[in-house]
């Protein structure tokens, strides 16, 4: 017996989509609550998700499994396959939690084009939660690529001035990393029916021979799919097309974008790269390369946040510096790291969402982000002041607040591995508060410096609703991690494992792979 | 056999006694031919073990025939329904179109099916000379007929080094049957015989030359510029199918022996004509053109998967992928490349002609349903998943992967991604730029029927491809058939 809360989950926004597109555009408010409604609604029937993961949370492989092998395109084997680990799980409560705030704060801030707006808003929100489910490497794909159309025409259409020129760039970049992976998941395909006799795309499966490719071939594997991972991520050289990205998107797009498809890169590291190519991540090269890459990202991307005069640009910069964080606690390839890198992406989804969303605000009452047109703000606005106090503290990894626990841990896991990484990340943390605090000082406090800002209103009710889950979560997470780390225990430690037995080149080739070619194995490992 | 003269000239009846003055009846004639003969070649397929060789030998209906004749009217089908209105606006409304239409794909047929050098030769004269009045179409517009005029000249003399080629191989063989040129050149003192290159490389000519790759290619542009936008259409599919289908059947079934002397060729021509078309396309500002060049660029990619065959020995996965690229390829741009074309045909009003990018712009204002189409279409062409267009890059690059050549399948995908840009200025502008024109945008019925029916097939062969697959499969049963075992070893 099969549950289908997966699927459920999956489709709720496209059928709203859907349902969208049978109303007359005219109607706007119409369609607000519409979309609204199967966007809450996305979020309700995740819930359920909870203590159903939360009841077999230690037991291994992936949970929830939907579909047989090959149930989609036979003749290819690609099968409709879901399933989802701790790792998984947290993203997609994640991305059903941001989904429905983001598309709450657009209430007002979308005025034109009403209906395809939130069309589109909803299918991005069914291809992101493909992303994270599919257990199957061709349906992983099509939900990879996919989910880049919506959000381009998020950026292109609804976006600011230099709309064209940052949607086009964020297509072509992001394409180009998946294009490379592509020709890597079809190598993959192919080398499992070399050495099974079976074609086949569950990934799953592929799990088992991946790690079996020869070392000079596994490398420019791994190549291919760094290179569709860290475009994604962003990592330091591949980074360009984030701020024009954030810049131009609309605040709702630049949640999601920051929220949830950065972390498609981290997570593409976590549930691949890692576990496919053991022998190349703890290659000690390799394995410096990707840290130090990590490292500069963190402090150029922190030093950079430094010096912006528009607040939407600053908060983008510092995604490459918390998202290098991740990165690093990745490939510290320890149990430690990974979890805490885990962690991270969640806290990053909730804080910086929360600040594009506090960056969006303002922006919605006075249309521009230039920090020297605001001071004082304290003054007018003392509601969205304190939030806003808390999403910094929260972003800059005070303890208490979640962003501590997740950089703690990551630092924690660099230092086991070595800690000359650790000391190199640690400035990045001195840096967030820095540039974050400098910020604060110079919009929030102070006497009103600008006399267009001191007829600002403060939040709405809708605003505070946007921000009280966010401000929930990032409590819990400060105060009681364990929850979350027990989540991620299991997955994780798995990783490691599979790192662990195949990092030492010499070892003989594991006798146990290879099933004959008749068994069509269930799609758990 | 008999049933396929008797469909076409069938056709042609239907279509010439029709009165000039009721012109939609031209249309709906040519129409119910088309299905007529979509039915008949359903009789042949279910009558297929029987079917076999035919004419002295000379034709031969197969799975791959039919495979190929079910696109060859469905491309004519769609281009009737595109017709005509844009017709009607042109005010050329004449039945020699859908006759000259018809008669093409009667060519056409004889192309895929033929296994005749001369039967070939014919077949192929029957389409292009159709093709090259179709054209010229537009008495009254001077594009159309320096196009057709430049199309002509140039198609002439490459057939004739197209037919050139083929005596030297009646020659050395003393037979005009691919299976007696197959078998002459199989003998291993021929396999280099400085003959037997030269008669290959002027056959390839001639057959490169026919499906636009680089550097024979500079007719494709003008002729598909300057064509009734309708024909543009039929030729960048329904053409370009028939003489992939030729293309197959000369150097795949006839000429396979030869494949080490050829795959090199078709190597540089390969990376030539992606290079020379992505990079012409990032320049155009007339979408026909860009269109046009997308399609060598097309072309280019399918190559490729020739390649991954011409290395790799029949029945492994590179070349059955490779086989299974070029023809699901073709499959998925029928569909998705005419879609495109009647796009931009119903763009065509009573004084704008409408293949200017800028025409394109805040086409969504005009025509929300098409402008989503229009992107449905043009992110299939690019290869984005779950638009068919996916399915035809992923099987190339799979042969390439499985016949090992790395470095060509990474040109592949990147020469992919300027594609991405092309498409993406024609979105931009229809997405995201102020109509230029603020009225609505009258669709006719018959192009509302070909956009849907191109836009349905673009999204289910995207997201339900098993039965087209399992289709392509069927068709390639041909390589374990007796008929053609005997040329491909």
């Amino acid at each position: 017996m099969q549950s289908h809360i997966l699927s459920i989950i999956l489709f709720t926004p496209l059928v709203g989509g859907l349902v969208l597109l049978f109303v007359p555009k005219e109607n706007k408010d119409a369609i607000r609550w519409i979309a609204n409604i199967f966007a809450l609604g996305g979020f309700l029937i995740s819930l359920p998700l909870v203590p159903m993961f939360w009841a077999q949370r230690f037991e291994p492989g992936f949970k929830f499994l939907e579909g047989t092998p090959n149930n989609w395109i036979p003749s290819i084997g690609a099968g409709y396959n879901l399933g989802i680990d701790g790792i998984s799980f947290l993203l997609i409560m994640l991305t059903t939690l941001l989904g429905w705030i983001s598309i709450l704060s657009s209430w007002t801030a979308i005025e034109i084009r009403v209906k395809e707006y939130y069309v589109w808003f909803l299918v991005l929100q069914t291809g992101m939660l493909g992303v994270f489910m599919a257990l199957d490497f061709f349906l992983f794909f099509v939900f990879w690529e996919a989910m880049l159309v919506p959000m381009y025409l998020l950026i292109g259409i609804w976006g600011g001035p230099r709309k064209l020129y940052a949607a086009i760039k964020f297509f072509l970049y992001t394409l180009f990393g998946s294009v490379l992976m592509l020709l890597g998941i079809l190598f993959l395909y192919f080398h499992h029916h070399t050495v099974t006799g079976v074609f086949t795309f569950s990934i799953p499966e592929l799990y088992k021979t991946a790690p079996l490719i020869p070392f000079h071939y596994a490398i420019w594997l791994f190549v291919a799919f760094f290179i569709g991972f860290a475009i994604k991520v962003p990592m330091f050289p591949f980074h360009t097309w984030l701020p024009d990205a954030h810049v131009e998107a609309p605040t709702a797009g630049s949640v999601i974008l920051a929220g949830v498809l950065l972390k498609m890169g981290t997570y593409g590291f976590v549930r691949f790269s890692l576990p496919f190519f053991p022998a190349v991540v703890s290659h000690p090269k390799v394995q410096s390369w990707m840290i130090g890459i990590s490292l500069v990202g963190i402090i150029y991307g922190a030093l950079v946040s430094l010096m912006q005069k528009d607040m939407k640009k600053l908060v983008a910069y510092s995604s490459v510096s918390h998202l290098g964080f991740c990165t690093l606690g990745i490939f510290a390839l320890n149990s430690m790291g990974l979890s805490g890198s885990v962690l991270q992406q969640i806290n990053h989804g909730i804080s910086t969402g929360a600040l594009f969303l506090i960056v969006g605000i303002l922006y919605e009452r006075r249309h521009t982000r230039e920090i020297a047109e605001y001071g004082g703000i304290s003054n007018v606005m003392p509601v969205y002041a304190t939030i806003t106090m808390i999403m910094f503290l929260s972003s800059m990894g005070l303890p208490l607040l979640n962003g501590f626990v997740g950089e703690f841990t990551i630092l924690q896991g660099a230092f086991t591995a070595n800690w000359r990484w650790a000391a190199w990340a640690a400035p990045g943390v001195v840096l967030a508060a820095a540039y974050l605090l400098w910020l604060y000082q110079r919009v929030f406090f102070g006497t009103v410096t600008n006399p267009k800002n001191e007829k600002l209103h403060d939040l709405t009710p809708r605003e505070i609703l946007t921000f009280v889950p966010l401000i929930i979560m990032a409590l819990w997470i400060g105060l009681y991690p364990k929850p979350f780390f027990q989540i991620l225990e299991q997955p994780v430690n798995q990783i490691v494992q599979t790192i662990h037995d195949n990092s030492n080149a010499n070892a003989p080739v594991n006798a146990q792979v290879a099933p004959a070619p008749s068994s069509r194995s269930k799609a758990s490992n | 056999m008999v049933e396929l003269t008797i469909f076409a000239l069938g056709i042609l009846l239907i279509d010439l006694m029709v009165p000039r003055e009721w012109k939609w009846i031209n249309a709906a004639g040519a129409f119910v031919g088309v299905l007529f003969a979509a039915f008949c070649v359903w009789r042949i397929q279910a009558a297929l073990p029987r079917g076999g060789v035919g004419f002295y030998n000379s034709l031969l209906v197969d799975r791959f025939a039919i495979y190929f004749w079910y696109l060859f009217l469905a491309g004519a089908a769609i281009a009737i329904l595109m017709s005509v209105r844009y017709l009607d606006v042109e005010d050329e409304h004449h039945g020699e179109y859908y006759a000259l239409l018809l008669l093409s794909v009667v060519g056409m047929m004889c192309m895929a099916a033929g296994i005749d050098i001369v039967l070939i030769f014919i077949g192929l004269e029957l389409m292009a000379i159709s093709t090259y009045v179709l054209v010229g179409f537009l008495r009254r517009d001077r594009r159309s007929n320096e196009a057709a005029l430049k199309y002509m000249l140039l198609g002439a003399f490459s057939s004739g080094i197209f037919a050139y080629g083929l005596s030297l191989f009646y020659g050395l063989s003393g037979g005009t049957n691919l299976r007696d040129i197959a078998r002459a050149v199989s003998a291993p003192q021929n396999l280099h015989h400085p003959v037997v290159v030269i008669a290959l490389l002027t056959t390839m000519t001639g057959l490169l030359f026919k499906i636009a790759a680089v550097p024979f290619h500079q007719w494709a542009p003008d002729a598909y510029e300057g064509a009734p936008t309708s024909i543009t259409g039929f030729m960048s599919v329904a053409v370009k199918a028939a003489a992939w289908a030729m293309l197959l059947r000369i150097l795949v079934f006839g000429l396979w022996p030869l494949r080490s002397v050829y795959t090199p060729v078709i190597v540089v021509v390969a990376i030539a004509t992606m290079t020379g078309a992505n990079f012409a396309a990032l320049t155009q500002t007339n979408t026909k053109r860009l269109l046009a060049y997308s399609s060598i660029a097309h072309v280019g990619y399918m190559l490729l998967a020739l390649v991954a065959m011409g290395t790799s020995q029949p029945g492994s996965p590179g070349f059955s992928d490779g086989f299974k690229g070029i023809l699901v390829y073709l499959l998925v741009y029928t569909f998705m490349n005419l879609g495109a074309f009647a796009v931009i045909t119903s763009l065509r009003q009573r004084n704008v002609i409408g293949d200017e990018i800028d025409d394109m712009a805040g086409l969504y204002r005009r025509s929300p349903v098409e402008a989503m189409l229009m992107l449905l279409f043009l992110l299939s062409l690019a290869g984005i998943p779950p638009a068919a267009g996916f399915l035809g890059k992923y099987y190339i690059f799979l042969s390439l992967i499985e016949s090992g050549h790395y470095g060509l399948a990474s040109l592949g995908v990147l020469y992919s991604l300027f594609g991405l840009y092309y498409y993406l200025k024609i979105a931009n502008a229809m997405l995201m730029r102020a109509p230029m024109e603020t009225e609505r945008l009258p669709v006719s019925l018959g192009m509302r029927c070909a956009v849907g029916v191109t836009a349905l097939a673009t999204i289910v062969i995207g997201v339900y491809p098993e039965p087209f697959i399992r289709g392509v499969n069927w068709s390639l049963g041909i390589v374990q058939s007796p008929h053609v075992a005997a040329m491909v070893k």
